[in-house]
């Protein structure tokens, strides 16, 4: 299959690229932006490491083709933070509770909990846990991440 | 010259220092072994047998190397040839072992065997060309059950009849009889638990590449030990050590996973010298879930005699555990802890063991988390067993057995010499956070509603910071540097146990520097001391010893230079937040930068004596061979007998790990390592069918437990200092040690009123079911 053109706007800036059809975004993210943040756990759409906004909402880089983003807007880990470094709030409520080990699958449970919180800013336990519960982690027990995404969800209690 | 104010209290180590490497990680930007990109990199692929066993007849790669973007296809004779010597630096050179070729010979031995390397411009090329791969297999029957395997006429590897890759065993059984004879109650069970896995959320990788010019290699890899991954691969490939530099930044987890090199990445390593440039690998999950290992995969016939009162009088248990087909390491030296700790922390007069090691057509066992892990399972089953057929709660039951301090030190029947243990403490306490009692009337309460409600409790003494072999010293260089900041170098292997945090924290206190002058470099083998890495429990206490030993020099230093510059006696000189004080007048003194400029740049200003520079290395021996650590976990849960759903309810663990450096580090590891036993017990298993395929080979079918899964979980800390530096003990593995027996006996609680007995795992919904449908149909047999 011949190469196609996509263009892009991935953290604020435009990309064009001529890409095969079976480019996975993710790959596309880690290999042709060079933003290794967005990490593959798994390939098949359970770990939930890849996790992006896609035109704001979360989606897996890995179950999606690099062609399919054509025209769209994307927010990866390496968008996050503010540009002098400064952390989101749930990035700062991830540091502040523990709520990473090895890191590996972090910027996919950054990306969910803020998306979670931007649809829903004052979830109940069960919501949170709900919404969290397609991002897989082996190190924390999940208590720190738990821990993280309520204090971002309510600052005031912490 | 004027200083600030000394802070009131001294000390990061103890408290929630935030860790330092969360900034990066938290913002996309870790360097895991994937995130590397070298010029002209290429990328490998490895073609898998899809059989259990078979004869490889012919490998055809004509096709693969015709696609545009191949460079080549190795096969055994290609690679295989390239090794120099092949043996791990954690069990010696001169260690009994198993077989462990890199690219399968003449025979594939499970399915994922690995039997053809292909290597092309990118991943997707590389596996467009496995596809091409011809491999002409002749199907073998397989040894595809260890429990049967010593009986089978097929043999896993010629050179091991039955299947026996080694075993080990105590004093002779018979030497028990009496005591058996004479109890008033023998609990004896045979255990079966099932194989799991690390399954770290990074999958193994790396990254080579080798300059013909120089003759130096370097890689970039997931691993928790940088320096034994560069002795492995120097042995492996006959280059010297010092030409071979191995980097690691982050690792995305390892669980003992990535404790030693294993067959691809061999390969890989061999691979490295025949292609003209960098060289990466990357596992796919598939590939992880069929080839980086099983552990866990074992049973025992185990017994334990009790008196009329509840009181151990011995314990036996005879054990066997599934190796694979290439297990890494040699495993028959772990599989005798399960032995050697079965008695556990309790006061037992008498006991044996038996250890084998099995080989079956399946994925190799490796290390996991509490490798010995199965004593524990083994033993707190049949506590709870005795209790209910002796009538005895079974609190009450270890309560009566249980070591109290008093009796320390104590040498287990086995010979195992525990100190600095508070096993009775950390049970009690648990009970305690539980309300142990109102728990039980609540239990009875839901009974009366139909609702099954269960406790279960785990103590256990672990072994953490073994030194011996590569384990047994850890070196540290501190330099302050000519500014006075602080760059502090260690082995690393950092794998999410903050083991960067924690370093920083103890050179600050070790210094009496301020904790944001200081930094740590590690995972790098070309600057950094030599050290084991990760694993054993080991790095707090390690590391501890080899800054403080490396702190004590430079702090002589520093006073000597701060007591000639204040003309003060150095006995009256105070390091404190990067200032050198006099006691008594802390308004003067001078700073870490001042004395690092002194020593660097003014050294004819020293004191005699006193060499220049502030740069320090050593190397830290401990004087324990072992430093002891205990928990108890108890579990309550709720067991729906209809659909064999468990709902966890309450989850506590209290430990003794000596006192704590972070608290958020040791209770992540905690939650970390308990969590993966709660997955072992309920939803992890890495199965096989009756003709050896894996059936679980991705995350929908190998299932980890989940935020919805998962209780909140509380910690109680009982603090016994070890005789290490600190008085700290490792706090890595126990986790995922005491969780699987709690969880289980919950269960087994639960179901207690229909005489269930748990000996099978895992306790998956299916299981519970059927477990409670025997039970009614024994008793309505036994009724009618």
């Amino acid at each position: 299959m011949t190469d196609v053109d996509i263009q892009l706007k991935v953290n604020g800036t435009v990309r064009r690229a001529t890409v095969p059809p079976r480019l996975v975004l993710a790959d596309f993210l880690r290999v042709n932006c060079g933003l290794t943040g967005t990490h593959l756990g798994c390939e098949h759409g359970v770990c939930g490491a890849c996790t992006i906004l896609l035109d704001g909402e979360a989606v897996r880089a890995c179950l999606v083709f690099a062609v399919q983003a054509d025209g769209s807007e994307i927010t990866t880990i390496e968008g996050i933070a503010a540009p002098d470094g400064a952390l989101s709030p749930v990035q700062a409520a991830f540091r502040d509770h523990h709520g990473l080990q090895c890191g590996f699958c972090t910027p996919g449970f950054v990306i969910s909990a803020t998306a979670l919180l931007q649809e829903n800013p004052a979830p109940t336990d069960e919501e949170i846990r709900e919404g969290l519960s397609g991002n897989l982690c082996r190190c924390t027990g999940y208590q720190g991440i738990l821990n993280a995404v309520r204090a971002a969800a309510d600052p005031g209690t912490d | 010259m004027s200083a600030p104010e000394a802070p009131e209290t001294a000390g990061y180590a103890g408290t929630r220092v935030p860790r330092v490497e969360d900034a990066r990680l938290l913002t996309g930007h870790g360097t895991y072994v994937d995130d590397v990109t070298r010029p002209g990199m290429l990328h490998a692929c490895f073609v898998r047998s899809p059989l259990a066993r078979a004869k490889i007849l012919g490998i055809d790669t004509a096709g693969a190397l015709a696609l545009d973007g191949v460079h080549a296809v190795l096969v055994a004779e290609d690679l295989n040839p390239g090794v120099h010597e092949q043996w791990y630096t954690l069990i010696g050179r001169d260690s009994p072992d198993t077989p462990r070729p890199p690219l399968a010979e003449d025979e594939v031995r499970f399915v994922g065997d690995p039997v053809a390397l292909v290597i092309a411009d990118d991943r997707y090329i590389a596996e467009d060309a496995v596809e091409q791969v011809v491999v002409d297999y002749d199907p073998l029957p397989p040894v595809v059950d260890y429990v049967t395997a010593r009986e089978s006429g097929e043999l896993v590897h010629a050179a091991y009849p039955g299947n026996l890759a080694g075993e080990l065993a105590g004093p002779p059984l018979d030497q028990l009889a009496p005591a058996f004879d004479e109890a008033a109650l023998v609990v004896r069970e045979t255990i079966y638990q099932q194989a799991y896995a690390q399954v770290p959320i990074e999958t193994r990788g790396l990254v080579t590449e080798w300059s013909a010019a120089t003759g130096e290699l370097t890689i970039w890899t997931a691993t928790q030990s940088p320096h034994e991954v560069r002795l492995f691969c120097s042995r492996l490939l006959g280059l010297p050590e010092h030409r071979v530099r191995v980097m690691t930044r982050d690792t995305g987890g390892g669980f003992g996973q990535k404790v030693v090199p294993q067959r691809e990445d061999m390969c890989i390593m061999l691979a490295a010298l025949k292609v003209p440039g960098a060289l990466k690998w990357i596992e796919d999950r598939q590939e992880n879930l069929l080839s980086a290992g099983q552990s866990r995969h074992e049973h025992a016939d185990a017994r334990i005699a009790f008196d009329a009162d509840g009181g151990i009088l011995a314990a036996a248990i005879d054990y066997t555990q599934d190796v694979g087909a290439y297990p890494v390491p040699w495993p028959v030296g772990t599989a005798a802890a399960v032995g050697m700790f079965f008695p556990g922390p309790y006061r037992i007069p008498q006991a044996t063991w038996s250890t084998a090691c099995v080989f079956s057509n399946t994925t190799g066992r490796n290390a996991y988390r509490g490798p010995w892990q199965f004593e524990s399972v083994a033993r707190e089953l049949l506590l709870d067993a005795g209790a209910r057929r002796l009538g005895l709660d079974p609190a009450e039951l270890r309560r009566r057995n249980l070591l109290r301090r008093d009796e320390l030190p104590y040498f287990n029947p086995n010979g195992m010499p525990y100190d600095d243990i508070t096993p009775l403490e950390t049970f009690e306490q648990a009970l305690q956070m539980l309300d142990y009692e109102s728990f039980r009337k609540e239990q009875e309460q839901a009974r009366a509603q139909g609702r099954f409600l269960g406790v279960g409790t785990c103590t256990y003494v672990e072994p953490t910071t073994a030194a011996m072999a590569l384990h047994a010293t850890e070196g540290a260089t501190i330099r302050i540097e000519p500014s006075g900041k602080v760059n502090v170098y260690v082995s690393g292997g950092s794998a999410g146990n903050s083991i960067e945090t924690t370093v920083v924290q103890l050179t600050a206190d070790a210094l009496g520097a301020a904790i944001e002058d200081v930094n740590t470099i590690q995972g790098d083998t070309a600057v950094t001391p030599f050290g084991g890495g990760t694993g054993g429990s080991r790095s707090g206490s390690m590391t501890a010893g080899a800054i403080a030993d490396t702190a004590a020099v430079l702090r002589e230093r520093i006073t000597a230079i701060a007591a000639h510059r204040l003309e003060a006696d150095a006995g009256d000189v105070e390091l404190t937040d990067g200032w050198a004080r006099v006691r008594g007048t802390p308004d003067s003194g001078v700073s870490f930068a001042e004395i690092a400029n002194l020593a660097y740049f003014q050294p004819e200003a020293l004191p005699p004596g006193v060499p220049a520079g502030l740069e320090a290395s050593g190397r830290y021996r401990p004087e324990a061979p072992i430093i002891w650590a205990n928990a108890s976990h108890v579990c309550t849960c709720e067991v729906d007998v209809v659909t064999g759903k468990v709902t966890l309810l309450r989850y506590i663990v209290s430990e003794d790990c000596g006192p704590m450096i972070n608290p958020n580090v040791v209770e992540g590891q905690i939650a970390g390592g308990t969590v993966q036993g709660i997955g072992g017990v309920l939803y992890e298993h890495l199965a096989y069918d009756e003709d050896g395929n894996p059936v679980t080979t991705t995350f929908m079918d190998y299932l980890l437990p989940t935020t919805t899964d998962v209780p909140d979980i509380e910690y109680g800390h009982i603090e016994t200092h070890s005789p290490g530096p600190g008085g700290y003990k490792g706090v890595g593995e126990g986790g995922a040690i005491g969780a699987p027996p709690a969880v289980i006996n919950a269960v087994a609680d639960a179901l207690a009123p229909f005489g269930v007995e748990i000996t099978r795992l895992p306790l998956s919904p299916a299981a519970i079911v059927a477990l409670v449908d025997e039970a009614q149909s024994r008793q309505t047999g036994e009724s009618a």
